[in-house]
């Protein structure tokens, strides 16, 4: 496991993002996507990682702080580093989060299957903060912004109806590192950017220990693939080794199916999303 | 950059020339008498309720009321300014014919402010062929009808899916409100069109003095020097047309956002010369407002008589040359 704090940012190279046309693009998303659905309000579940205080930050940027709720959902084995985090970011932003300890729950679902591994635990507490959100969301008239990265949604790194549920993701089209640039040019607490990713599922969880590449070097063939649609062989000729770009290939159109609606069976000439296509904002 | 919804009202911005954007050098020009005066004209950089064509219509009325009052002789709406633009299945839905009700309001507004209109829509024609198409207005009757012709189908655009494709690229004469003492003589491109430059110079071929372009030009591009990267390629093509062909160009661009695709706005009036004379700075909700002058004309001809010294005998042999080639080939 890495422990050693280093900054991941994209302020230079390929990925570097003008920060102040995307902060601004964004604030405009999130005020937009929220009131022409009749919402004033959003909420987001705020882990102490620095996608969901970005989330967090350019909410309150768009919308106010009055307008943000923050929900912190610990598990007992969480790092208690998240929590220290998540307090430093509500409390920059002048809101107050919310603190929902979901042990209680998952402890009580898993006394009844209690040979389940980790990452059946871990996409439980996933699911759990995601139906948190969205019953607070009713009670607090709030939209749930979504906190999945472009780096985790084309790996499918993220549990299917969990923390990939949102009603609109302001990051999703942001590489990890370009995160960590936007959290940097919006004054994120010093720690949120330097600790190692990690979805706090376990005790030493490690993205990039689990992905087995380090997010500069993901990012950069990502980039390289989906957004400049570079083959294979160039992207290896590039000096990336061939075997990572390999694994990040499967990764992807492995988890296309995380990515989409549900397949329908098709029947009727009028297949909803095959033929039967309206925009989201139909109406609207 | 403000890309909030504001349906509330619009803000005027002033023209002027804003500070940074002209790098070309003026033409050095002794002064030339006025030719035949000036015409105000707006830009209506204007946000769409996707698939309403009632709320738009009313929205409309209000800023072409607005525009009137203040003197504009011509009020520009973006492309589907009526409709929105990533319709999809909603097409044949909002779609109008000609005769349509709400073309007759926009008709009776012209003749009522005394102020013409060029706004967008889905026009349907008798053989149920859906159309992106722009109209201008003038005097409470249709003086032209401009069909898009270039339909982009690639990226984010699905426009061939949903829509015929015109075949015309036609001058017009723009009466501005009957007010002018000589008349503009104009020409519709709808946004992709501009991308096509045998489009603007068959216009130009026309003897257009003015080009007006009602766009729905999504903005994407995040990496440091792309920002925008759209908006680059819409300022290089507004001011070398405007340049190349000595003509104004109106750029009208639309504001706001579609299933989460932000429209970045950046209205224009580009002189004959090639300079940004009006623009407004961000995706806002706004009107533009501008003077066109005849004598720009004039004095853009007079120091670049590129239109004089177009061989369009030269343009036409090799295009039958290459005709013929295609032909047998």
């Amino acid at each position: 496991m890495s422990t050693t704090p280093r900054p991941i940012d994209s302020d230079a190279g390929t990925l570097a993002v003008d920060a102040a046309f995307v902060i601004e693009l964004l604030r405009g998303f999130i005020a937009d996507g929220v009131r022409k659905v009749g919402f004033e309000r959003v909420i987001v579940g705020l882990s102490g990682g620095v996608d969901s205080s970005l989330v967090t930050a350019l909410a309150v940027s768009s919308l106010g702080a009055d307008n943000v709720v923050a929900v912190f959902m610990p598990y007992r084995s969480s790092d208690p580093q998240s929590q220290i985090d998540a307090l430093a970011v509500s409390d920059s932003l002048g809101i107050t989060a919310e603190i929902i300890d979901i042990t209680p729950e998952v402890d009580a679902y898993f006394d009844r299957f209690p040979d389940a591994d980790r990452t059946r635990r871990g996409n439980k507490m996933a699911r759990e903060r995601m139906s948190i959100l969205y019953d607070h969301s009713m009670a607090e008239r709030a939209l749930v912004l979504g906190t999945s990265n472009k780096t985790e949604l084309l790996l499918g790194y993220g549990t299917l109806f969990g923390d990939m549920a949102s009603a609109l993701n302001p990051i999703g089209d942001l590489y990890k590192t370009q995160v960590y640039a936007l959290a940097r040019a919006l004054s994120l607490p010093q720690s949120v950017l330097t600790k190692p990713p990690s979805a706090d599922l376990w005790v030493g969880q490690s993205d990039e220990d689990e992905l087995g590449m380090r997010y500069a070097v993901v990012d950069e063939v990502l980039h390289l693939l989906v957004d400049e649609r570079r083959s294979r062989a160039e992207v290896i000729a590039r000096g990336f080794d061939a075997a990572d770009v390999d694994a990040i290939v499967a990764r992807v159109r492995g988890s296309q199916y995380k990515r989409r609606p549900p397949v329908i069976a098709k029947l009727s000439n009028r297949t909803i999303d095959r033929e039967f296509r309206y925009p989201r904002d139909w109406g609207r | 950059m403000v890309l909030e919804r504001s349906r509330t009202g619009v803000t005027p911005v002033a023209s002027g020339v804003p500070d940074a954007a002209i790098d070309e050098p003026r033409p050095e020009l002794e002064t030339i008498p006025d030719a035949a005066g000036s015409v105000s004209i707006a830009l209506a950089q204007f946000y769409p309720r996707l698939g309403d064509v009632t709320a738009n219509l009313a929205a409309h009325l209000t800023i072409i009321a607005g525009a009137a009052a203040t003197g504009a002789r011509l009020v520009v709406f973006p492309e589907l300014s009526l409709t929105g633009y990533f319709l999809k299945d909603q097409v044949p839905e909002v779609a109008l014919a000609l005769e349509a009700p709400e073309v007759g309001a926009l008709r009776d507004a012209s003749r009522v402010g005394g102020i013409d209109i060029v706004a967008g829509l889905i026009l349907e024609s008798e053989r149920h062929y859906f159309y992106n198409a722009s109209l201008y207005i003038s005097g409470g009757e249709v003086v032209h009808v401009h069909r898009k012709v270039y339909l982009p189908t690639y990226g984010l655009f699905d426009e061939q899916r949903y829509v015929a494709a015109g075949d015309q690229f036609r001058a017009f004469d723009a009466p501005l409100g009957q007010n002018t003492e000589r008349h503009w003589r104009a020409g519709i491109l709808i946004c992709e069109d501009l991308w096509h430059p045998s489009a603007a110079a068959l216009l130009a071929r026309q003897g257009v003095d003015l080009i007006i372009c009602p766009s729905a030009s999504p903005g994407r591009g995040l990496l440091q020097g792309e920002a925008v990267g759209t908006a680059s390629s819409y300022d290089v093509m507004t001011r070398t047309y405007a340049q190349l062909f000595t003509t104004y160009v109106l750029y009208c661009n639309r504001s706001g956002f579609e299933d989460g695709v932000g429209f970045w706005g950046g209205s224009r009036v580009v002189d004959p010369v090639g300079a940004v004379v009006a623009e407004v700075h961000g995706s806002q909700e706004s009107v533009l407002f501008h003077s066109l002058e005849r004598s720009a004309v004039r004095r853009a001809r007079v120091a670049y008589p590129l239109l004089r010294d177009e061989r369009n005998d030269v343009n036409d042999a090799e295009t039958d040359r290459l005709r013929r080639r295609h032909t047998r080939g």
